[in-house]
């Protein structure tokens, strides 16, 4: 077999660390796994009947670059729960997915060689699309001992002073965290300061179990910097549509609408008449999953308290970051998964700070989280 | 302890341990467990229930929904007519409704000339009642919030980001 000549730029990215857990895990078939990074719900059943009507329909077309004019309108009016206000016409974006908007700011507002701050633990895809976009990762590893929230101490060691660009997530994969107005005023005023463009990718937004989300684009000043990014994949539980936007200025967003155009064209319309659907009608269906993830969250969190697994209070998506008990993360998740066939991601997969760490998902139903905590607790007893 | 949210896990899943609802509740044992209590002797809860699917079962038991006309005077009212029909082992359930007729009857039996029977000798010379039509019951789909199929598929991967 011939040795393809793959770019230098593609071949320097390593493959996802998760995947290395994944296939582990997939050798198994009595596998409990807290693993997973999305919903156990299926979509809101209205929003999946709107995705069939729009085929039965004949709906097979492109839309807009931008995505239908009424999913903006609607997505317009949806933000305005955050204090954000953006104009259907040109300042949002419907993408493939958020991940695809977040690829796309990469690629639109980074030149080769600026460099991109990124809050860590991070969702993994942040450094390859930095990397992809021919910037600099600059990594910013936020700590246990703050409930990994971001600090203005912690940018500065990190050297986030010197990038052109910040992406931070909250509530956080694969943390759990969540940040107030205070902790994000003083993270403002530090991207202020240091004339930082600020990515906020905000898909876990409803899933805020304390406290109201707050974005950091509607803090003073920061509008005019930031872009935020959202979809329907946790909130709405739609992830194999595939549907997100971004919400931005005008210039940022046309800048990627430019990218976009030549590339995605659009997002699919199927998936964008459920979403449409999902904003206007199943907002009770979000209520009732993220009463129920907050419930799991307890849950969790309160066994591990009983098996003295140390945990910060994590208020936010549905994942929990514990302390791996005997500090190598990577060994115990082997561990467990083998011993007990209960999967739980390493933290070292999700970048600077996560070592020592393990992400736990409580997106699985209480039975399987029942069992999981049990054979947990058999472990630690036997190890 | 929020009792509206006890109440949902309970409406949920009946069965769940104490120990669980108090780390869901995030209170300790015995505050829901007297939570319980005060709910039981309060007549907020009625009780605890199996789901059961009856075409899964060798039962042979029948259902029927009767509709039920009554006439009412200034002694009775449908407080008194309801008191009456609950006392039957056969209703199994009972709601007074708006629209063309008034109660509707859950009647449940070993057959349906049971039914037949119950509705015929012991409903339909109550003297305020001026009309039945019953429905045999011939499949059900969905009861208490949960359908009777198997449900949808987990495809999710195990691991993912």
């Amino acid at each position: 077999m011939s040795e393809f000549d793959v770019s230098e730029r593609v071949a320097s990215v390593p493959p996802s660390g998760i995947r290395k857990f994944f296939e582990l895990a997939e050798e198994r078939d009595d596998v409990v796994s807290l693993g997973v990074g999305e919903p156990d719900f299926t979509a809101p059943w209205r929003a999946r009947e709107a995705a069939i009507d729009s085929l039965e329909r004949g709906r097979t077309s492109y839309t807009a670059n931008r995505g239908t004019r009424e999913l903006r309108e609607e997505i317009a009016r949806y933000v305005e729960r955050f204090d954000l206000d953006y104009d259907p016409d040109d300042e949002i974006l419907v993408t493939a997915g958020a991940s695809e908007a977040i690829d796309l700011a990469f690629r639109a507002l980074c030149d080769p060689g600026d460099g991109v701050a990124i809050v860590q633990p991070s969702y993994v895809s942040y450094v390859p699309g930095v990397q992809f976009a021919g910037a600099e990762p600059i990594p910013v590893p936020t700590r246990a001992e703050d409930g990994f929230a971001l600090t203005p101490e912690v940018l500065e060691r990190s050297g986030a002073a010197d990038a052109e660009m910040l992406v931070l997530c909250y509530p956080n994969n694969p943390t759990g965290a969540t940040m107030d107005r205070e902790g994000l005023e003083a993270v403002a005023a530090f991207a202020r300061e240091h004339d930082l463009t600020v990515l906020s990718d905000e898909i876990y937004a409803e899933l805020t179990y304390e406290g109201e989300h707050v974005s950091i684009a509607s803090l003073p000043g920061m509008r005019e910097r930031t872009v935020v990014f959202n979809g329907f994949s946790k909130a709405y539980a739609m992830t194999g549509l595939r549907l997100g936007y971004a919400c931005g200025p005008a210039d940022a967003i046309g800048a990627m609408n430019r990218v976009h155009q030549y590339t995605m064209l659009s997002a699919p319309t199927t998936a964008q008449h459920a979403a449409l659907t999902a904003l206007r009608e199943c907002d009770e269906e979000v209520t009732s999953m993220c009463a129920q993830y907050d419930r799991r969250r307890r849950f969790v969190l309160a066994r591990f308290r009983e098996m003295g697994v140390e945990c910060p209070e994590a208020t936010g998506a549905f994942y929990l970051f514990p302390e791996a008990p005997g500090g190598d993360a990577e060994a115990f998740a082997e561990g467990l998964l083998e011993a007990e066939g209960v999967a739980m991601v390493p933290g070292d997969a999700f970048g600077a700070g996560g070592a020592g760490h393990l992400r736990v998902s409580y997106a699985t139903g209480m039975d399987d989280l029942r069992t999981a905590m049990d054979r947990l607790e058999r472990f630690l007893d036997n190890h | 302890m929020d009792r509206d949210e006890l109440l949902d896990l309970l409406s949920e899943d009946a069965r769940t341990p104490v120990a669980d609802l108090a780390r869901m509740l995030d209170a300790d044992e015995e505050t829901v467990r007297a939570e319980l209590d005060a709910l039981e002797a309060e007549g907020v809860v009625r009780g605890y229930r199996a789901v059961v699917d009856p075409g899964r079962t060798a039962d042979e038991r029948v259902e029927a929904v009767v509709e039920l006309d009554v006439t009412l005077d200034r002694e009775t009212s449908y407080e008194d007519i309801a008191r009456r029909l609950t006392k039957f082992d056969e209703v199994v359930g009972l709601r007074l409704v708006s629209g063309d007729y008034d109660f509707a009857v859950d009647v449940e039996a070993d057959s349906m000339r049971e039914v037949s029977r119950f509705v015929s000798d012991q409903i339909a010379p109550v003297p305020e009642v001026t009309k039945t039509v019953t429905h045999f019951v011939m499949q059900t789909y969905k009861e208490a919030g949960i359908a009777f199929e198997d449900g949808e598929d987990d495809d999710r991967l195990s691991v993912t980001p």
